[in-house]
């Protein structure tokens, strides 16, 4: 049902080998940038954004592909096919599996399931997001309270939530929980509200507000910019 | 997608009342009621659900428990249903689940494929979310957490018994 690193010495191998890729200044580069990203980006995108020569961006990308950090596939980016169209480009996304790796091994991801499936089973929702909530609001204080006064959408992304801006939302394109989330949808969606909830409260008024907005494909909260609200 | 659709998934899912329906503490649950069935019924993939000439299935006793509400429904995927369950607003609605509802000691969902172009009864309903709760999920009874994929139509002819078999 899910993989556990430490039981499978191959995967563990090809995991080290996967993120030792990434010392490579350009090849991390890249990588944070097509991981960033809602939509495929193509050679020619990531080449300009980096700022390398399209051969050498290509080469990179096709080495992640192989460690399994990127997917490709070949398409038209929603431009139309036709005359002048050309042939398809190839085009990168971020793999769907993720790559992890403890040293010395760990194996929080078993814990976490366990946990959640104990949670689940003694309907102890309230008692989460409340652990949730008080997690968030003193991670929220503490940042408050450092020198330099982050935003919430630094503090998102220091989380690996991944915010982008969304007309007058802030929305959440990684989900920290992805597998656990996977699994106990509701608990793990309804912790994650009440965590980023508490980060809100402890940031401070102007924060904004959290609320569930979700559909297939990203984190289930949203937050709204409180001065935008009635 | 474009492939034809020899079966169809039916859902069931039981939950135990903490207050009676007209109490304040459901009155979020019974204001949530008709959108999330609208949302429901717009949504991808829906077929069918069960409802009373209310437009919900409140009115519905399926057990012997009369704090026991029920919710029937067909859908072309597992897939579809996941996406309204778990991706949508009802999401919401089920994060507060404990506002509004007992815990269930036993499994309170159940899911099994039926040939499509048909629909469940509540006796069925009821029979498939026994089954879960006496054996776990498997074939003809399963949960989101550990699912079954659909029949094969040539194969099941004869298990899926008087149902009408599409070309």
């Amino acid at each position: 049902m899910f993989y556990n690193a430490i039981m499978d010495p191959a995967r563990r191998e090809q995991d080290l080998a996967a993120i030792a890729m990434l010392r490579e200044p350009v090849r991390r580069e890249l990588y944070d940038h097509v991981a960033a990203q809602e939509g495929e980006v193509s050679r020619d995108q990531a080449a300009a954004v980096v700022g390398v020569r399209r051969g050498l961006a290509a080469f990179h990308l096709d080495k992640l592909v192989e460690a399994g950090l990127l997917e490709a596939s070949f398409g038209r980016q929603g431009r139309r096919g036709g005359p002048g169209a050309g042939r398809p480009a190839k085009l990168y996304r971020r793999a769907a599996g993720e790559v992890s790796a403890t040293l010395p091994p760990r194996t929080y991801q078993t814990a976490a399931l366990l946990l959640a499936e104990a949670v689940e089973q003694a309907g102890a929702d309230p008692e989460l997001y409340a652990a949730a909530r008080r997690s968030g609001e003193a991670a929220g204080r503490r940042a408050a309270a450092g020198g330099s006064r982050p935003t919430v959408e630094r503090l998102l992304a220091a989380r690996g939530y991944q915010p982008y801006r969304d007309g007058g939302l802030l929305r959440l394109r990684n989900c920290p929980f992805a597998v656990l989330a996977g699994q106990f949808p509701v608990l793990v969606c309804g912790m994650n509200l009440a965590m980023i909830e508490g980060l809100l409260a402890g940031l401070g008024d102007a924060a904004g507000a959290a609320a569930m907005d979700p559909a297939p494909g990203r984190c289930c909260v949203a937050i709204h910019d409180r001065r935008r609200e009635p | 997608m474009a492939e034809p659709t020899h079966h169809h998934l039916a859902q069931v899912n039981v939950a135990v009342l903490r207050t009676p329906l007209d109490a304040p503490e459901l009155a979020g649950f019974v204001e949530l009621l008709a959108p999330i069935n609208a949302l429901a019924d717009r949504s991808p993939g829906f077929v069918w659900r069960l409802q009373t000439e209310d437009g919900d299935a409140t009115a519905v006793r399926a057990f012997d428990d009369d704090r026991m509400l029920v919710n029937l429904s067909v859908w072309e995927s597992l897939e579809a249903l996941r996406d309204f369950v778990f991706a949508s607003r009802h999401l919401d609605a089920m994060r507060r689940r404990r506002e509004w509802f007992h815990r269930l000691a036993i499994p309170y969902l159940a899911l099994w494929w039926v040939p499509a172009g048909t629909v469940p009864t509540v006796a069925e309903a009821r029979s498939r979310l026994e089954l879960v709760q006496r054996q776990g999920p498997g074939p003809d009874a399963f949960t989101f957490r550990e699912p079954s994929p659909p029949p094969d139509p040539p194969h099941d002819a004869n298990e899926l018994g008087n149902s009408t078999r599409l070309a």
